[in-house]
């Protein structure tokens, strides 16, 4: 019906592919992160960049070949800040994010001025999926279906407790650079279809929403996997049938959701 | 020869040195409790053991076939596990983790070392649980028998008892005891609790951002160290 009648439309239907694999990445990746409370990385990683998407606009260059590094980049120094205790962690990605923002809004008015494309990155637009999103995007899956199926007792025992981990002789710390990496990546990604200001709800709704019902590492990361495919499709169908912003639409079915799994929680008494 | 010896260890954070001098050796069978005031370095020499801290001078020197990797440890409880979903049972087999080597996944051998643990901890028929609806001691006993995943030899516990309620505390320091009488595991505790350590340990290590006593528990009865950390009467 109307999902085949959006297939029908080339854009759509990659548009509808690179969100379900970035869908897919980002709750995994998602489950540790906000177990290990690192939710605020993925937050600052979308501010981070929307600025480097700016500046490499402004600049005439390829904007994923200069935006991935940058955020990869700035994942590993965020990951860096949150586990030394010297500095206040959350106040150092607020900074860094908040920045990161400031400098891309000013290249941009300076450049092309406050346009269309500013409300794009913001809030997303399908219209910017490419053939390279999309490759891209496969390969990123690959790569986290991948750790999270061969590396999946590591990476319970590294989300778990890392000290333990790390005394039993795991490389916690590899582990860790790994997921803020793939998370960079997955951000990269999907911000452009969901926008800088959205995408990091695809990394923590789909989590929280889990843990509501489930109780185990398991259930709760393959459930997370399926919640965030499912309101994906969702958001999308509802945007092309109310003519919504498709971002703010798979937000929206991800906060639906939330209220659901908190209710159905409640009644199971959890 | 000694499953540990430890010569002449420091450490220090930042350029400042918070503990020094220490030299100390646990022999097979041991069960040494490490105590002293808080901030005197006891979990900073547990990490030192571990190798999660590199040592600022001295050395410490595994023994007996020990490895490092095959040390049991018990962290002191974070407030993020205490909310974590996970079942008792994928906590206690993430203790299997060291013999994993170039595998993957568990094998039915590591599923069965677990249920074995966790059945010497009187666990079992809480296996599906979840562990974040536990009481504080079984929460406790979980991670016990995670550590004893890891290891046959040689138990390293920060802190086992803090914030257990004390019939709770009992059970644990029984349970302790009788891991190291009755399986032969070398136990190493950091406690602030001395009357217990007394009661349980074989040697004492007291510390005070330096080595102030190491030695049988009837000798460290007599030392002035004993007196000065019950308060100088």
């Amino acid at each position: 019906m109307i999902l085949l009648e959006m297939l029908s439309y080339p854009f759509l239907a990659r548009a509808m592919l690179v969100g379900l694999l970035v869908s897919l990445c980002a709750a995994l990746l998602g489950t540790s992160l906000v177990l290990k409370r690192f939710s605020m990385i993925g937050d600052g990683l979308s501010h981070v960049g929307f600025g480097a998407l700016a500046v490499a606009t402004a600049l005439g260059w390829a904007p994923l070949a200069v935006t991935i590094p940058v955020v990869v980049l700035a994942a590993v120094l965020l990951l860096r800040i949150s586990q030394s205790s010297r500095i206040r962690g959350d106040a150092a990605i607020a900074l860094i994010s908040s920045g990161a923002l400031a400098l891309g809004v000013l290249v941009v008015s300076l450049t092309s001025g406050m346009n269309m494309n500013v409300s794009n990155y913001m809030f997303g637009s399908i219209l910017t999926v490419s053939r390279a999103d999309a490759v891209l995007s496969a390969a990123l899956c690959a790569a986290v279906l991948a750790l999270f199926t061969l590396f999946y007792p590591r990476i319970f025992a590294v989300t778990f407790d890392e000290t333990f981990a790390t005394a039993t002789g795991t490389r916690a710390q590899l582990y860790n650079t790994l997921l803020a990496v793939l998370t960079a990546v997955t951000v990269v990604l999907g911000m452009r279809m969901m926008g800088a200001l959205l995408i990091s709800s695809l990394l923590i709704f789909p989590p929280l929403s889990a843990m509501r019902v489930f109780r185990s590492f398991r259930s709760v990361t393959l459930c997370s996997a399926a919640v965030s495919l499912a309101c994906f499709v969702l958001g999308m169908v509802c945007s092309y049938a109310f003519e919504t912003p498709s971002g703010a639409s798979v937000v929206a079915a991800n906060i639906v959701c939330f209220g659901l799994c908190a209710l159905a929680g409640k009644l199971l008494g959890r | 020869m000694a499953l540990m010896t430890c010569r002449d260890l420091s450490f220090a954070y930042g350029g400042e040195t918070v503990l020094r001098g220490v030299s100390f050796t646990v022999e097979a069978g041991d069960y040494l409790c490490v105590v002293g005031e808080n901030g005197s370095g006891k979990s900073t020499l547990i990490k030192g053991l571990l190798g999660l801290k590199e040592p600022s001078g001295g050395s410490v020197e595994l023994g007996d076939g020990l490895e490092r990797r095959e040390v049991g440890y018990l962290p002191q409880q974070t407030a993020l596990q205490r909310d974590f979903p996970a079942s008792v049972f994928e906590v206690v087999l993430s203790g299997r983790l060291n013999g994993l080597g170039r595998r993957c996944f568990y094998s039915q051998e590591d599923r069965r070392e677990a249920e074995r643990n966790l059945e010497r901890m009187g666990m079992l028929e809480l296996k599906r649980r979840c562990y974040q609806d536990l009481s504080g001691g079984q929460q406790q006993r979980v991670l016990l028998a995670r550590a004893l995943c890891a290891t046959k030899k040689l138990l390293l516990l920060d802190e086992p008892v803090a914030g257990l309620d004390p019939v709770a505390t009992g059970e644990m320091y029984n349970l302790l005891k009788l891991i190291n009488l009755c399986d032969g595991v070398t136990v190493v505790m950091v406690s602030h609790d001395v009357e217990a350590a007394l009661r349980y340990a074989t040697r004492i290590l007291h510390l005070g951002h330096e080595q102030l006593f190491f030695g049988s528990v009837a000798d460290y009865r007599r030392s002035d160290a004993l007196r000065r950390l019950r308060g100088g009467c």
